[in-house]
């Protein structure tokens, strides 16, 4: 897959704070890659020097085979976190000023305008003042705007706050039918379940420092812990823990189950998984059997947690 | 169209489709000639007759004073020469008189006239009483040694010394209120303007950091084309309103010129015929003839150049400011020492520039940029050599380069800033970023 991105040693410093420690990343083409970490971590700070908002204070940045220079505002859509628009300018007239300034004609950016508009519904708004719209709906504005000029690479900043459940999935499917129109998307959010369904690729920062980068089911990999999750139905509760703790390691679990069964986590070490299922089968009435994935959640407490110093 | 371009667009039509805009434009010059009326009915309603009583002992000047009692519209003269002076001067006060102009029966009258009033009298009356009484003395004097008074009146000169400049430029005595008025006029209207419309850039500002378009505005362009397009986009705006009150002005001049019959285009050419005239001219037509012969042309584009130049200067300071701060009330610590200059230069132009506009301070003050948009302004009506406006907007311009440098480091680095209010020594860590 090529790279549509690459951050190569980027060090950001604001006076003696260090927010960017050499960190490098690579987005590969059409992919929507997770951007993660807790709040200070340097996440904004990356995206606005991607944005040529700010400058680098060494390191440099690839964007399609060339290194970033001015030009290549109009290649990229931003969304940020904090977002906002002109309060008393009418929609219509905002988006055509905003989608200039992204170098689109006049004529072009009316072309899209409706496409979008329509899209989404909102065709009656265009003489509407910004004051007269409530949060959610601006927020829809502010997407139009992002997405307007068709841009190789989209950074969206927390892209579901201030939307409800409805709206928030109507620019979910929005983003996932951009990546299959091409584009690659660059996706910073706390909300880990939106990570887990919608990024195949993900990178940590951590104290301005990249902690993990990958493809989602190769970070998935490595922090799985060969650990399983068995719910099993026996006679002989002190029986079947004396053989399972002569092996394994063994800690009481909690998943739902309509049965009232006994619930384990097993961490098998070194063993395969037939082992288990020996001494299992063995024992009792095998009802629930599963690996144990780490989310993307789990692996993130685990991270930030392990580097706390 | 550029970027830039698109900016100033859109800052403009931004100010100018502006409510208040619209309203203050149109209205400030109604609200200017109704303050000028208003004021001008108050003057004319206060020119109640005032009584002075006079006690002639000699008898000799009386008929000249009530003589001018049909011609002078301000001063009743009343002849109380046969009643007793202590008791006019106790009654004088009660019965509602100005004064009490007593000539005693002496041979030194030159030094014995007094004038009792508890008033404050104006000096144009006392040097008109003087007047009066010296030229009847000199008369007498003049029949005591049987001179002829009439081969001396008839070979009395009088002189009239026509005002010129070097250049050849002919001037007119007595425009010199209306130079300090215009002068002052102008001055003070560069304060206003920079003051109102660096506020709107830095109001402009605060907007774009407080609702967060500047995220995304500035991820389009550089934070330098967004500052100077924001300049350049509401001082447009501040041109086009004066350019409206321009019209409106000169159309108002044009009819009370045609209103009173004011020969516009005579006047700037022929300053003696004119002089010869305006002792009959009523004060309106002096005012508006002294206005036409100003040079109004060069008034007018030193204002804008001016204008121009100390508006971009203090803009930058204002745009800076509205960079560092989050909300209009936090500006305040740091708008004092930009508002400071701008008040001084008003109270230089009207305290030295009027006394004389090329004393010292004045024409310091003319050249240091933070203060020349206004104190040239108000010396440019008295004529400035050439080379001095040439250092002044040299300075002045460049000043501004260099302020825009150093603002255009705050906002860069303010605009992302949120929740904090800095102090100097904040700003002064932002220049280094």
């Amino acid at each position: 897959m090529n790279t549509l991105l690459e951050v190569n040693k980027v060090v950001k410093q604001y006076g003696n704070y260090v927010a960017l420690n050499e960190v490098s990343l690579a987005v590969p083409q059409g992919s929507i890659y997770g951007l993660l970490g807790p709040n200070g971590a340097g996440k904004t700070s990356l995206i606005r020097i991607i944005n040529q908002i700010t400058m680098p204070d060494s390191g440099q940045i690839i964007l399609d085979g060339e290194k970033l220079q001015p030009k290549h505002v109009q290649y990229i859509g931003y969304l940020p976190e904090e977002r906002g628009l002109y309060q008393s300018m009418k929609v219509g007239e905002q988006c055509l000023y905003l989608a200039q300034m992204k170098g689109l004609s006049k004529a072009e950016a009316k072309k899209q305008l409706d496409y979008w508009f329509d899209r989404l519904g909102i065709q009656g708004w265009w003489n509407k003042k910004i004051q007269e719209l409530s949060k959610g709906m601006a927020q829809k504005i502010q997407f139009v705007v992002c997405v307007l000029h068709q841009p190789k690479l989209l950074i969206f900043d927390e892209p579901f706050s201030g939307f409800d459940p409805v709206n928030a999935n109507v620019i979910k499917d929005e983003i996932l039918a951009l990546k299959e129109q091409g584009a690659t998307i660059i996706f910073s959010t706390h909300r880990m379940e939106s990570v887990e369904e919608l990024c195949d690729h993900i990178a940590l920062i951590h104290k301005s420092n990249k902690l993990i980068e990958g493809k989602l089911d190769d970070v998935k990999r490595q922090h799985k812990t060969n650990s399983f999750e068995v719910g099993i139905l026996t006679d002989n509760v002190e029986k079947l823990m004396y053989d399972i703790t002569q092996k394994f390691t063994v800690s009481p679990a909690h998943f739902k189950s309509l049965n009232n069964e006994l619930k384990l986590e097993i961490q098998l070490g070194n063993s395969v998984p037939n082992e288990l299922l020996n001494v299992l089968t063995q024992r009792g009435q095998l009802t629930h059997f599963v690996e144990k994935i780490p989310t993307v959640h789990d692996i993130f407490i685990q991270t930030v947690t392990e580097n706390k110093v | 169209m550029s970027i830039t371009t698109l900016i100033i667009k859109r800052e403009f039509f931004a100010k100018v489709r502006n409510k208040s805009f619209i309203v203050m434009t149109f209205l400030s010059p109604l609200l200017f000639v109704a303050i000028a009326i208003f004021v001008g009915y108050l003057s004319a309603a206060e020119t109640t007759v005032k009584r002075v009583a006079i006690h002639d002992e000699t008898g000799l000047f009386v008929k000249d004073f009530l003589a001018q009692n049909a011609e002078d519209g301000a001063y009743q003269y009343l002849d109380y020469s046969q009643i007793d002076n202590q008791f006019l001067k106790d009654s004088i006060v009660n019965n509602g008189y100005e004064g009490l102009l007593i000539i005693p029966k002496t041979t030194d009258l030159e030094h014995q006239i007094e004038f009792v009033s508890n008033a404050s009298p104006s000096v144009s009356f006392i040097e008109n009483a003087q007047a009066v009484i010296a030229a009847k003395i000199t008369q007498l004097n003049f029949e005591k040694a049987h001179l002829d008074t009439l081969a001396i009146r008839k070979a009395q000169a009088n002189v009239i010394i026509n005002i010129a400049k070097t250049s050849g430029e002919q001037g007119v005595k007595g425009l010199n209120e209306a130079k300090i008025a215009i002068g002052g006029a102008f001055g003070y209207l560069i304060m206003m303007f920079i003051i109102i419309y660096g506020n709107m850039v830095m109001r402009s500002v605060i907007e774009e950091k407080t609702n967060r378009i500047v995220e995304i505005i500035i991820s389009s362009v550089k934070p330098f084309q967004l500052m100077i397009g924001k300049i350049i986009g509401t001082s447009l705006a501040g041109i086009l309103q004066f350019s409206i009150w321009v019209i409106i002005g000169l159309s108002l001049l044009f009819l009370a010129s045609a209103f009173l019959g004011v020969d516009v285009g005579a006047s700037a050419n022929v300053p003696s015929e004119l002089l010869s005239q305006t002792e009959y001219a009523g004060t309106a037509q002096l005012f508006i003839k002294e206005l036409w012969n100003l040079p109004i042309a060069s008034i007018l584009i030193s204002f804008m150049v001016y204008f121009i130049g100390g508006y971009f200067l203090y803009s930058s300071f204002y745009a800076a400011i509205g960079a560092a701060v989050d909300n209009q009330t936090d500006s305040q610590q740091f708008l004092l020492p930009v508002i400071m200059p701008l008040i001084l230069s008003v109270y230089v132009g009207f305290f030295s520039v009027v006394n004389d506009p090329d004393s010292t301070i004045a024409v310091a003050f003319s050249i240091f940029p933070l203060t020349s948009p206004i104190v040239m302004l108000m010396r440019i009506p008295f004529g400035v050599p050439w080379w001095q406006i040439a250092i002044s907007l040299t300075l002045l311009f460049a000043t501004f380069l260099g302020v825009v440098w150093f603002a255009a480091k705050i906002y860069r680095v303010g605009i992302l800033m949120y929740g904090k209010k800095p102090s100097w020594k904040e700003l002064y860590k932002w220049l280094k970023y």
